[in-house]
């Protein structure tokens, strides 16, 4: 790849012709993809359409067989590991709540907190107090101030998806990588999630995966959806629902 | 900074925990040496060997803990740590024996003079030394932890992997060491010691200040232990045991994390190494057995993994247990061995600590339910 193909782009997250596959088996398949900054992009498809391998490729889990993909038109993620990635600013939430189960909400999000990442100087790092501040401003957002010392462990499902947010929220990536949110939750949870969500977006980019449709809908953003690997559709939920081929793949008729 | 450094991982349960071994390491010198023999308070000279003994097992099995409770690596290998110190004392202690060796020769310890050897091989010298000779106890085995530790974690090598690679780390020095031409005693090791700093081995007194030397070595690891594991990077490197990928996902360079809490636990293996020889009396290849390591972690399954009191504890069981049974009938002890392996996996997950906070929770509940 070149610098200029680079810079040409003004989008945040740049894929271009991605393919991997595993056994032959291609999980993607020649796959482009534009996020701008700012943006909240939802990504539906069936099982197996690729999302999750996206995001793997996109966190520097999964190295991709050929392809472009740039992140905020100069770094080359196919090159770095998941802990630089990170640095960058791109967070990950992943789709069964991974929260640390050991440790209490407030250390959960300490953990997470943009910032100190070097073993040798966390070994003798105080929270300062700009940091206690930013905890309390995160446990506030997240209403969780009375479950603070509370572990990981005794949390509610929701209850972790929430604090997974908050986890997020004190990375404060540039690009916000959900999988599946909603998974899992009640009704009125996924309309908190959705509004959360919304919230979120106002000051970070979004790509949300997701399979509930209802959701999608109450995120009301431009959806894409793949399919076997690759890009098929993309647009409003409405204009991709009235698409004959994806009404064909994905709603399974 | 130190001190608060030093103090952040420190407890109440800890404090008087530290404490007691300090009293331990104090009280059982002292009723040696100032009670007369005859006295029901004298503590004969045999049981001070023995406790000292154990408290080097101790260090070594807080050793085992500090990686694998604290940051999930089952190392199957520390055993091989701990002989490195002790070989390294050992080499010292070949060296003060000097001309009152069997042969007389002034310079070479006896195993060389019957093997035929004209000099002292090169990496004997400076042995003379003790503190030099303290220093290599500390940095072979750091060295050594380091090299294996830096390929293993940048590789990702986790989990059974991880431990077998320790596990034919240690079996491999084994086959090492047992060889004459190492340089190193062979099979038979090193013993017959005269002397450590001028004064002799034998001697009641010496072996109570060894110890109390061992009793505050394992003080001051646990301390350190806990100021380490009580920092902020003491919460990355358990988060790191629990969810490894999260961390990565989080901007953590996890492979750092490993490699310090690895290499400092190999210098911990070293120094009760260091410890147990002068105290037994002897060091030869067979301290690098595959069983020894496996025994380590099994002090620290009983004690209570992921605690700093618990393998301390569990170091102390076991070992009287072999003590005792090894005596007593001494073809029970490798049954009753593998019997608690069974017994501490299916009903003790956290140890005897564990238990004790079993039964906490279980009278508070009760009390929580009885009517007022």
């Amino acid at each position: 790849m070149t610098d200029t193909s680079m810079r040409s782009t003004s989008a945040l997250l740049y894929l271009s012709g991605v393919t991997v596959s595993f056994d032959g088996f291609k999980a993607l398949n020649n796959l482009s993809l534009l996020v701008e900054p700012g943006e909240m992009r939802a990504i539906i498809g069936p099982n197996g359409a690729g999302k999750t391998t996206m995001m793997d490729v996109v966190t520097g889990k999964t190295r991709p067989d050929s392809g472009e993909v740039v992140f905020d038109g100069r770094a080359d993620l196919t090159k770095l590991d998941e802990a630089d990635i990170a640095t960058l600013g791109i967070g990950r939430k992943f789709q069964k709540p991974t929260v640390f189960e050991n440790h209490t909400v407030r250390d959960n999000l300490l953990l997470a907190l943009s910032g100190l990442r070097n073993w040798y100087r966390l070994l003798l790092a105080m929270p300062t107090r700009a940091e206690n501040d930013r905890l309390a401003e995160i446990l506030s957002i997240i209403r969780m101030e009375e479950q603070q010392h509370m572990l990981g462990a005794r949390l509610s499902h929701g209850q972790k998806q929430w604090l997974e947010i908050g986890m997020l929220l004190a990375q404060d990536p540039k690009l916000l990588l959900v999988d599946e949110p909603v998974a899992g939750m009640t009704d009125v949870e996924t309309e908190t999630t959705a509004q959360v969500l919304r919230e979120i977006n106002k000051t970070h980019s979004v790509v949300v995966v997701e399979h509930d449709m209802s959701f999608v809908r109450a995120l009301d953003v431009k959806v894409t959806v793949l399919h076997e690997g690759s890009m098929l559709a993309e647009g409003t939920l409405d204009q991709v629902s009235a698409d004959q081929r994806v009404v064909e793949v994905y709603l399974g008729r | 900074m130190i001190t608060r450094f030093l103090l952040q991982g420190m407890n109440r349960s800890l404090r008087l925990f530290v404490l007691l071994v300090l009293a331990v390491g104090v009280a059982l010198p002292l009723l040696n040496q100032l009670m007369p023999p005859g006295s029901p308070f004298h503590v004969p000279a045999w049981l001070l060997q023995l406790i000292g003994k154990y408290l080097s097992f101790a260090l070594l099995a807080l050793a085992v803990d500090l990686v694998w409770g604290f940051c999930g690596i089952l190392s199957l290998g520390h055993g091989a740590f701990f002989a490195l110190g002790g070989y390294c004392m050992g080499m010292y202690l070949m060296r003060q024996i000097g001309s009152r060796g069997v042969y007389g020769n002034p310079l070479l310890p006896d195993f060389m003079v019957f093997l035929n050897y004209k000099q002292l091989p090169w990496f004997w010298y400076g042995f003379d030394n003790f503190g030099f000779a303290m220093l290599m106890a500390v940095l072979v085995p750091s060295i050594l932890a380091f090299a294996l530790g830096w390929f293993a974690f940048r590789s990702r090598v986790t989990g059974v992997y991880l431990s077998i690679i320790t596990q034919a780390m240690t079996f491999a020095l084994m086959l090492a060491f047992f060889r004459n031409d190492m340089g190193l005693g062979g099979n038979n090791g090193m013993t017959d010691f005269k002397e450590i700093l001028g004064f002799s081995v034998q001697a009641d007194s010496t072996r109570a200040v060894l110890c109390f030397a061992s009793a505050l070595t394992l003080a001051l690891g646990l301390i350190v232990s806990a100021a380490i594991v009580g920092s902020r990077f003491g919460k990355a490197l358990t988060a790191v045991r629990d969810a490894e990928s999260r961390m990565r996902f989080l901007g953590y360079r996890v492979e750092g994390y490993k490699l310090f809490v690895f290499v400092f636990s190999a210098a911990m293996a070293g120094i009760a190494g260091a410890l147990y020889v002068p105290q037994v009396g002897i060091i030869n290849p067979s301290e690098f057995s595959p069983a020894n390591s496996i025994e380590a972690v099994l002090w620290v399954a009983v004690g209570g993994r992921g605690t700093l009191i618990g393998p301390v504890i569990g170091a102390f069981i076991v070992n009287f247990g072999k003590t005792w049974l090894t005596g007593a009938l001494p073809e029970v002890w490798l049954f009753a061995l593998g019997a608690l392996f069974i017994v501490v996996t299916l009903l003790l997950p956290k140890g005897v600590v564990g238990l004790w906070g079993q039964i906490k929770a279980r009278s508070q509940a009760k009390k929580a339910r009885a009517p007022t």
